[in-house]
């Protein structure tokens, strides 16, 4: 078995092609069978916050204790980013590169506002001596946005990569590297779906 | 890569468990010749103590299962296998499969590191249920740690392997002209993609529970060492429970599915037949992935989780061993009327079968809840599962090692030395579990440092860990043959041409070692692929990827 392909018949077929009977490039399945397993990820741990808060005897009012006005605001903030990674996709079908730099800046600039964000909500809860120990909410609540801020992470290394160096693929393969800035797109509006469901589940109910 | 240290970690667990045996069977006494090289907090002249004990226990089963079993049916068997039995150049990610690789070797580099940690390795059992897990020593964090490494390369793998059965297929292997192996391997790997996010998630939260002093599993007022917790409390034992077993179940079928699909290609071959009910088989074998996502809480009958639950989780189990059957007696019927070839690797798969039989009637008492409640961790439950896995799953594993070497290295394995591998490992293999069946009966516990022996129920039986822990030995010598016949055979075998089983799927219609892009000429397959004995064919067998015109050329499906 080899681990790189070289032009020439042994090439990997479907990579950038649309297989005809499926209807499906490698990657564009390969992305949606990884967030099948990110659904049963975030699914379980939104169990395991069903049961824990069903089987408890008392739960802390959520909306005072954390800040709805800031959850808020970042929702529009990753809203927002979702809309410009788009934008950044349609622009690399426009055949402007330009343009796509743009956006995807926009984007990451708001995947770093979000964090930026969630630095002050975290502070502001060490700073009332809030803490993952203090009780079974606040517990979910540090590991559920946390693990949905590693995702944000994840998704803006490979944005940046995609932005910047990643752009050199543009000039000798435009069609790979155009379904790439999808797959991304794909990967980063599904972190946006998962704080959809964060925000009312962890701020609101 | 994947198949050597697969084997390597398969030895590795071996090797902890040998120790357990003597300890079972030899409580308080020092292990002779290589008792003073487990270092001196771990052997002393009375033996191993408990807390290494529970160590090796632990070990011995996320070892065995994630480290050996897993990579070697998924990892080495599927990754060399199934891009070839489907004609495709490679794997649809190489890069991603490298990582998976990588990923699994950090995760075994973990876990056998933990051992050399204060306090040692993991020692609450492979299944880590808190509140025990969430006050051991640190190496319960090591094995979390190396549990997300491992479940990285596996969810790697699944989305690789998916990926690569549904866009790779050669011209003409259409879905039900794949081999049985590779149905299996898609299977598989659904079940691995969509149930280890479970352990994942598990995992995220003992480790908060852990490190950041949260209280998931801890619920309010538990007292430990004969003092109350200071700890939020609220949390859920339960909860661990049922997000182990999602994986856990699932993962008793990505332990199980492989081998089957290794036994089907072996039988196949060495019958001269096509498989019997094909596609009865693969319809069953996804039928059996989707049950086998309802039925985790059959191992958690003794919680008191009610009758209600308790009913449900009974029928669906009892509904899941239907389809087991059925791809069981398909293959059992696959022998009748053939001219069977007893080659190595079909002892290994004749085996295979009554032994897989026995564990899985075996089970039947563990789904129903009356017969569950008494037998619950006992040593019935270690025979049931072992029966399973070691002479079953194990044995697949050694037969498809058997019947792939060829292809793998051009040369054969000597008969001889693997005759006596088999017969060997079967003889030991059965004195070490069945006994277990009857200790598990008399209600002798499981996972007891001395074997039972404190226990006045268990005198009785307690005679019996003797033979087993000599059988043990016994199965280690016999090993022995396993190894030499791998080493003498990689250099000194028998050099073959590319098709020494006249098989008829495509991995043999290529030179050995596939060329790079793994086929000198692109495949494509022009019939189903079992296509023995065909009435007016020139030989017994049709290859898939041979074009033929008129008499004889197949049918192109399995009837």
């Amino acid at each position: 078995m080899t681990h790189q392909a070289h032009a020439g018949v042994d090439v990997i077929p479907y990579t950038t092609q649309v297989r005809p009977d499926t209807g499906l490039t490698n990657p564009k399945l390969g992305i949606w069978l990884f967030l099948a397993s990110e659904v049963m990820l975030f699914g379980s741990l939104f169990s395991a916050y069903a049961l824990l808060r069903m089987g408890a005897p008392s739960w802390p009012d959520q909306s005072a204790t954390v800040s709805v006005p800031l959850a808020a605001l970042n929702t529009v903030i990753l809203i927002s980013s979702s809309v410009t990674m788009v934008m950044a996709w349609a622009s690399l079908k426009r055949l402007s590169l330009s343009k796509y730099r743009l956006y995807m800046g926009l984007t990451l600039l708001g995947g770093l506002l979000f964090l930026v964000v969630k630095v002050f909500e975290y502070t502001d809860k060490f700073s009332h001596h809030l803490y993952p120990s203090t009780n079974n909410f606040l517990a979910l609540y540090f590991t559920l946005t946390g693990l949905h801020a590693i995702h944000v992470i994840a998704g803006m290394v490979v944005n940046a990569y995609l932005w910047m160096p990643g752009t050199k693929m543009w000039a000798t393969e435009p069609e790979r590297f155009t379904n790439r800035v999808e797959i991304a797109g794909i990967y980063w509006h599904f972190v946006d779906l998962v704080w959809i469901f964060l925000f009312p589940v962890l701020y609101l109910l | 890569m994947y198949g050597f240290t697969g084997l390597f970690f398969l030895l590795v667990g071996f090797f902890l468990v040998l120790i357990i045996r003597w300890s079972h069977a030899f409580p308080g006494e020092a292990i002779p010749l290589i008792g003073s090289l487990l270092g001196e907090a771990n052997h002393t002249a009375n033996g191993i103590p408990p807390e290494f004990y529970n160590q090796l226990g632990a070990m011995h089963g996320t070892i065995m299962v994630f480290l050996g079993v897993v990579p070697l049916a998924v990892g080495a068997f599927g990754n060399y296998v199934v891009p070839l039995q489907i004609g495709a150049p490679d794997m649809a990610f190489p890069r991603l499969n490298l990582a998976s690789y990588w990923f699994y070797a950090a995760g075994g580099a973990v876990m056998l590191a933990s051992f050399f940690v204060p306090g040692g390795a993991a020692m609450s059992g492979w299944t880590s249920y808190p509140p025990l897990a969430d006050f051991a020593p640190d190496g319960q964090t090591w094995w979390l740690v190396g549990m997300m490494c491992l479940i990285f390369s596996s969810l790697l793998g699944a989305v690789n392997f998916i990926t690569t059965i549904v866009q790779l297929r050669a011209p003409g292997m259409s879905w039900f002209r794949l081999p049985f192996f590779v149905w299996a391997q898609f299977v598989t790997a659904f079940l691995l993609l969509l149930a280890f996010p479970a352990l994942q998630a598990a995992a995220v939260l003992q480790g908060m529970d852990r490190l950041a002093d949260t209280s998931f599993f801890l619920p309010s007022g538990l007292v430990v060492s004969g003092e109350r917790l200071q700890v939020a409390g609220d949390g859920n034992v339960l909860l661990w429970q049922h997000l182990f077993w999602f994986l856990g179940h699932p993962e008793v079928y990505v332990l199980v599915l492989p081998a089957m699909g290794i036994i089907a290609e072996i039988i196949t071959a060495n019958t001269r037949k096509p498989l019997w009910g094909y596609h009865l088989m693969v319809y069953a074998l996804f039928v059996l992935g989707f049950l086998s996502f309802i039925v985790w809480a059959h191992h958690m009958f003794l919680t008191g989780m009610g009758t209600t639950i308790s009913a449900f989780f009974q029928a669906t189990t009892m509904i899941i061993s239907i389809p087991s059957v059925i791809i069981l007696s398909a293959l059992i019927l696959s022998l009748y009327g053939g001219s069977i070839r007893f080659t190595t690797p079909m002892l290994f798969a004749l085996g295979f079968m009554p032994m897989f039989g026995i564990g899985g009637l075996t089970g039947l008492p563990l789904g129903l809840a009356a017969t569950d409640i008494p037998l619950h961790d006992t040593n019935y439950v270690v025979g049931h599962f072992h029966y399973l896995v070691a002479p079953g799953t194990i044995f697949a594993l050694f037969a498809g090692i058997y019947h792939w070497f060829p292809k793998m290295t051009g040369r054969m394995m000597n008969e001889t030395l693997g005759k006596i591998h088999f017969v060997g490992s079967l003889l030991a293999m059965n004195v070490i579990f069945f006994p277990m069946l009857i200790q598990g009966l008399a209600g002798v516990n499981r996972r007891l440092w001395d074997g039972g022996a404190i226990y006045e129920h268990a005198q009785p039986v307690l005679y019996l860990n003797v033979p087993m822990s000599y059988a043990a030995f016994g199965l280690a010598f016999f090993q022995l043959f396993f190894i030499a016949n791998l080493i003498i055979s990689i250099r000194r075998g028998a050099v073959v041409d590319t098709n020494p089983w006249q098989a008829t799927t495509l991995e043999w219609a290529t030179p050995t070692p596939p060329p790079h892009g793994n086929f000198a000429q692109p495949p494509r397959a022009y019939r189903a692929p079992y296509e023995y004995s065909v009435p007016g064919a020139e030989a017994d067998y049709l290859p898939q990827g041979v074009e033929l015109e008129g008499r004889g050329a197949g049918t192109g499906t399995n009837t």
